[in-house]
């Protein structure tokens, strides 16, 4: 499906997913695809399946048909146990809020990715702290950080030891709108430099306009036009 | 490792509930171990109760009897041994000492033990240890007589003081043998042992005190006789209730048993002391097994407030879980790091504890013999102590199961989405 020379970051096809088959799938979808290095908005209301969707990508959720590749390789046909390396080594992950974790200092926390998974090395850290304007906070402890400050920490955890993908669920919500600028131009000018594809899920569509490439998953999941959950 | 300093953060991080819960381990553990070196403590206190006297001798019956009321002076003896006898056994060469005891008398309710200076010199508990003087000296006269210090201490005596000795072992009254006062001459020092709770005289003065006294009541009025009158014919003893006995050689102890009990001239039996005080120990073996089973729910409980810590702290712990998921950790390494946080606190818990044991031991040790006779001590770490918090340590990981569990549970429920 993919071509090896343009490979496809997400490239998903003829997916289903129910958490139980007694109820109806949560995720119908015909066709998404990410090319590598590409940034994509996805716009996605709340309920209409993204955390899910997020979460097949992710490697977590398993799909119950169809196929879901990830950076060229088949999510279907590894374990469970492969997924949860391949999501380590190759993804960079940032949640809406609380992206940290409170007992550890701010560089501890960035360096996290790279202690789980040897695939993910920790050079660059100086340059990626200074560049989010995090430097000087490195050996603070997360809980004296304002969300500001906790969202550009979790950008840098998720961008550490360049992963070819990057997910951001809602990152900017707890922002305010001047931040949540500011944040989006550092984020989309980190993952450039550093050829990351970068999917962005929001339901605020006026950050769209500065993706390359904008797709609403409501259009896209057949499952959420009839069940709104 | 990762998981490991992640589990240690994460408790430093909740230091109170995480010290709270190490704590009552801590003390789960001391008192486990505590009751198990009270438990030897006073097997070793009772066992050594008597030390290096190789047989006991008396009056053919019962072995437990003999033992009973020689070492720990209860019950009564049946049949005495003739002093004949008793002289002949003293002289045989493969003994090397002999304490001769006469029994049967008392004071206020305290033993009267008739011996002579072997007794001072030769007896020996907890191993080296010997009867000493607190004060004064030993009974040489028999009109002298020297205290335990329980009996000392009990009835407010002093070197000097003048006490009347009671036939048998009834209260003070019409048995009283006060036609021959004592005068107490020595206080022995506390040894915690039943010697603290007679009273010893020589042989002479047990026999001063029965003459006119041979039908086993007091003499008749006008028939009393005066201690000044005592011949020394009269002092002479005529019986002993048993004897205790040291052979020159190990090898020469049983077959001193078995020629005591062949004795010809009158029905005589020896027994071992270790021997009949492990018999006699046994019979009390259901109180340690009690002992050992309040410290096992003691442990229990102890660990019972860990899982409480851990499983009240599950739904914070939430986000993070799913933090460490979305950074590729999996449900397995999730599993590992709740039960490496159980592992720290119970190993902690264990190291706390052993070190209050320690210490409390150490610090109780001079009360406990003051005021309980029992010579509390912490026996040294032995291989059943390393059975011990081994178990602790697989338990506390068994009770960390169920939270760990429940994490593990959550975290595939919950996979990246952050609940709370």
């Amino acid at each position: 499906m993919s071509s090896p020379t343009n490979p496809s970051s997400v490239l998903l096809a003829g997916v289903r997913f129910g958490y139980n088959s007694k109820l109806p799938d949560v995720i119908d979808l015909d066709r998404f695809e990410l090319s590598a290095g590409e940034s994509c908005f996805l716009y996605g209301p709340s309920g209409c399946g993204k955390t899910t969707l997020l979460g097949l990508i992710a490697g977590v959720l398993e799909a119950r048909q169809g196929s879901v590749n990830v950076l060229g390789k088949d999510l279907r046909a590894m374990s469970s146990s492969k997924r949860d390396a391949f999501r380590g080594s190759n993804i960079g992950y940032i949640f809406q809020m609380f992206n940290l974790i409170p007992y550890l200092s701010v560089r501890d926390n960035i360096l996290l990715p790279t202690r789980l998974h040897s695939a993910r090395k920790a050079e660059g850290l100086e340059a990626i702290a200074s560049t989010l304007g995090i430097a000087p906070l490195l050996d603070r402890g997360v809980l004296e950080l304002s969300v500001g400050q906790q969202q550009r920490v979790a950008a840098a955890r998720a961008l550490i030891g360049a992963p070819p993908l990057v997910i951001a669920d809602e990152p900017t919500s707890a922002l305010d709108s001047a931040h949540r600028q500011r944040f989006l131009e550092l984020l989309l000018a980190q993952c450039k430099s550093a050829g990351a594809a970068l999917l962005f899920v929001s339901h605020d569509q006026s950050l769209a306009p500065l993706f390359e490439k904008r797709l609403s998953l409501p259009d896209l999941n057949r499952a959420s036009r009839t069940e709104v959950a | 490792m990762l998981l490991l300093s992640l589990a240690w953060k994460s408790l430093r991080n909740r230091r109170v509930t995480t010290l709270l819960t190490v704590v009552s381990i801590a003390l789960s553990v001391a008192l486990l171990l505590g009751v198990e070196a009270l438990r030897v403590s006073a097997r070793e206190s009772f066992s050594s109760t008597i030390s290096g006297t190789d047989l006991i001798a008396g009056a053919r019956g019962g072995g437990l009897q003999l033992l009973l009321y020689t070492v720990f002076r209860m019950g009564t003896a049946t049949n005495n041994v003739k002093y004949s006898s008793y002289e002949e056994w003293s002289k045989h060469p493969a003994v090397a000492w002999t304490i001769p005891y006469s029994l049967g008398d008392s004071h206020r309710g305290f033993r009267v033990v008739g011996t002579n200076q072997n007794f001072y010199e030769h007896y020996r508990f907890r191993k080296t240890r010997k009867p000493e003087f607190a004060s004064g000296r030993a009974p040489a006269s028999f009109n002298e007589a020297a205290l335990g210090s329980d009996v000392a201490a009990k009835l407010g005596y002093q070197v000097g003081a003048k006490v009347v000795l009671t036939h048998g072992m009834g209260a003070a009254g019409i048995m009283d043998h006060d036609d021959n006062p004592f005068t107490i001459v020595g206080i022995l020092a506390k040894t915690a042992t039943p010697i603290d709770r007679s009273v010893y005289i020589t042989l002479e003065g047990m026999s001063a005190i029965h003459v006119g006294w041979e039908g086993g009541a007091p003499p008749e009025p006008g028939e009393e006789v005066s201690a000044k009158k005592l011949t020394a014919e009269q002092l002479r003893p005529e019986a002993i209730t048993a004897f205790l006995l040291r052979s020159k050689s190990r090898i020469d102890t049983l077959r001193l048993q078995r020629d005591i009990s062949n004795y010809l001239p009158e029905p005589l039996m020896a027994i071992i002391p270790g021997v009949a005080m492990g018999e006699l120990w046994s019979t009390v073996r259901y109180a340690e097994i009690a002992l050992e089973i309040v410290g096992g729910f003691v442990v229990l409980v102890g660990l019972l407030g860990m899982l409480v810590a851990i499983y009240t702290t599950l739904n914070e712990r939430r986000r993070e879980m799913a933090i460490l998921r979305a950074l590729g950790a999996g449900p397995v390494k999730i599993l590992a790091l709740f039960l490496i946080e159980s592992l720290l606190l119970a190993l902690s818990g264990c190291a706390l504890g052993v070190g209050l044991m320690v210490s409390g031991v150490a610090a109780l040790q001079n009360l406990v013999e003051q005021q309980f006779g029992l010579y509390l001590r912490w026996q040294g770490f032995q291989e059943e102590h390393a059975i011990y918090l081994g178990i602790v340590v697989a338990a506390a990981l068994l009770i960390g199961l169920v939270p760990a569990w429940r994490a593990y549970r959550n975290t595939l429920a919950d996979g990246l989405s952050v609940k709370v």
